[in-house]
């Protein structure tokens, strides 16, 4: 198939094209180029998923090598979904940081941001392990010189402390393909399912590779390198970085743990995974409400967040058909309702500090009287973040509610509760903030440009519409692919 | 004992000696230095173990191992850069631990 036929490798062409060329234009160029890119990215995503919707999963090999040597692409369902989640977030991203950064940092913005998409296009698509490791590796590169572009010591410590944590774990899951390679002799995840086994080789490899994926996910009590990262980068970073980049190596886990059928040889450590994800849903919570930092407060939520999607693993139950259904629908709903609202929060609280000129809550007093449109913002992905009716993130809440009763397992009932009262704690105790009045003028406050304004209030709006939406992904994912037909 | 067990065992003693040298010294230099031994030791076992048993060499692990040390070297000189602007700013070679509010 040659590259004409199909969208599917343009959506790595144009990413990894536009990287390129934005490190060899002339700075003047380098918006323009990416508007364009950013277009045709669109048009290609959309192109992609009106084949996979019409004629079922796109299997493509890059320049006609075919696997194992080749590169073998795969869209599906569940891959379009990230796709299109990520052009959204990513286009909103770049187009705030057009207003936010300065012209001679965007010039060197631009190339890491190609970088990173295309290496999140790269692990939606990927067919093979392998892939997914190149893939996670890019990301991580493009992640970490994103965090340090901030340029002061404490994103450069952020950086340095993020690199080390992710090239550990990537280390791990690539010790983990080794020993699977050595095992099944393959590499492409859906011969990996066909002829799977378990020995002691495949246990150890498995656990190399979960936990290794678990400490890029930075899940509790893995994730003390994501606050300073998150909350320390410039503020378009830390939406990209917290509402895409850390989705890329829960999806490689999902895909692992349903199409390689962990979940049904090994409960227990399903309910490990539950556990660690009330524990973070507890402390990301509790620790966000003990920030005096904006963007901390949105950091640790970020943590507690990552918590509620890894309820869906113990909630993947084998033997009851409907309770693994809404599980995964509802994990899914959650991580798509995350990656919006808290993309739309981050730009939300990166347009109050530069109202306020200080990263510390104590400036925001009288803030939802100057900006309401900002606060507006917040509060809209306060809402769907704390999963009150009619967000995205209610009726994550709510399949996810479902799925625990349905399989009798009640506890996870009780930490979604405990979790939305935790989160709609720390959200209020900004709000508190931002209604306070100190007695001094409105006017000492800068104003961040229209569009910025705008993008945030797009991403929450589209996290509360998600709600009203929510047949759309849904029908989405479900479509027949390789993970509907391991799901019970 | 076949050069692949060989090559085997030598990758799984190189990833312990990386990975404790990782968590154990604080050093950036020396983390980095042990993440790469744990790097070789995974190359190792890719060679090794994954052609066990079989007679002719397979190619799918060495283009895995070549493309391995592709990406560790460009996070290396990631990881160089940083540390060397860390202690051009800090005149240290060490992060401060952790001191979270």
């Amino acid at each position: 198939m040659s590259l004409m036929q199909s969208p599917m490798p343009w959506l790595l062409v144009i990413p990894l094209a536009g990287a390129t060329l934005t490190m060899l234009l002339p700075d003047r160029w380098r918006s323009a180029a990416s508007a364009l890119g950013i277009l045709s990215q669109l048009v290609a995503a959309l192109l992609l998923s009106y084949q996979v919707i019409q004629s079922g999963p796109q299997i493509y090999a890059m320049g006609n090598w075919q696997a194992p040597l080749g590169i073998a692409l795969r869209a599906d369902g569940l891959a379009m979904l990230f796709i299109l989640m990520s052009a959204l977030v990513s286009s909103l991203c770049a187009l705030y940081a057009q207003s936010y950064l300065k012209a001679e940092k965007r010039a060197n913005f631009w190339p890491l941001f190609w970088f990173l998409w295309a290496s999140l296009n790269g692990i939606w698509l990927a067919a093979d392990t392998f892939n997914l490791y190149v893939g996670l590796e890019l990301l991580t590169l493009a992640a970490v010189g994103l965090v340090a572009f901030a340029a002061d010591e404490r994103s450069l410590e952020a950086s340095i402390r993020y690199l080390y944590a992710a090239l550990l774990g990537s280390m791990g899951y690539l010790l983990g393909v080794a020993l699977l390679y050595g095992a099944h002799g393959t590499l492409a995840l859906d011969s990996l399912a066909e002829h799977w086994h378990w020995g002691p080789t495949s246990q150890v490899a498995v656990t190399l590779i979960v936990g290794g994926l678990l400490l890029k996910t930075a899940v509790f009590p893995l994730h003390t390198w994501l606050p300073p990262a998150h909350g320390g980068a410039l503020t378009p970073v830390s939406a990209l970085l917290s509402a895409l980049v850390i989705k890329a190596s829960f999806y490689m886990l999902l895909r692992f743990w349903i199409e390689l059928d962990i979940y049904r040889h090994l409960p227990s450590l399903s309910q490990l995974l539950g556990i660690l994800g009330a524990g973070a849903i507890f402390w990301g919570g509790w620790m966000a409400l003990r920030q005096q930092h904006l963007k901390w407060v949105v950091a640790y939520s970020t943590v507690a967040q990552i918590g509620y999607m890894l309820l869906m693993f113990p909630l993947l139950t084998a033997g009851q058909s409907d309770a693994s259904q809404l599980a995964y629908q509802g994990g899914i709903l959650m991580l798509l309702a995350h990656a919006l609202a808290k993309a739309g929060m981050f730009l939300a609280a990166g347009n109050l500090m530069i109202c306020t000129g200080k990263p510390d809550l104590q400036a925001l007093a009288g803030m939802s009287r100057y900006r309401p449109l900002t606060i507006f913002a917040f509060g809209l992905a306060g809402v769907s973040l704390m999963g009150l009716p009619p967000s995205g993130g209610f009726s994550a809440k709510w399949l996810l509610l479902q799925s625990s009763l349905l399989s009798g397992q009640w506890w996870w009932v009780v930490v979604l509760v405990l979790g939305s009262l935790l989160s709609a704690a720390y959200i209020f105790r900004v709000f508190a903030y931002t209604y306070r009045e100190t007695g001094e003028e409105g006017d000492r406050f800068a104003r961040p440009a229209l569009s910025m304004e705008l993008t945030a209030l797009t991403l929450s709006v589209a996290s509360i519409l998600l709600g009203f939406a929510a047949m759309l992904p849904l029908q989405l994912i479900s479509l027949p692919g390789p993970l509907m037909e391991a799901l019970p | 004992m076949s050069s692949d067990l060989i090559f085997t065992f030598g990758g799984i003693g190189l990833c312990g000696l990386g990975l404790f040298g990782f968590i154990y010294h604080r050093h950036l230099l020396r983390r980095l230095i042990a993440f790469n031994l744990f790097g070789n030791g995974t190359f190792l076992i890719l060679v090794g173990f994954a052609q066990q048993g079989q007679g002719n060499s397979d190619p799918v692990p060495q283009a895995l191992v070549l493309t391995g040390i592709v990406v560790a070297v460009a996070a290396t000189a990631l990881a160089l850069v940083l540390i060397r602007r860390w202690f051009q700013l800090k005149q240290a070679t060490e992060l401060p631990e952790d001191s979270q509010s």
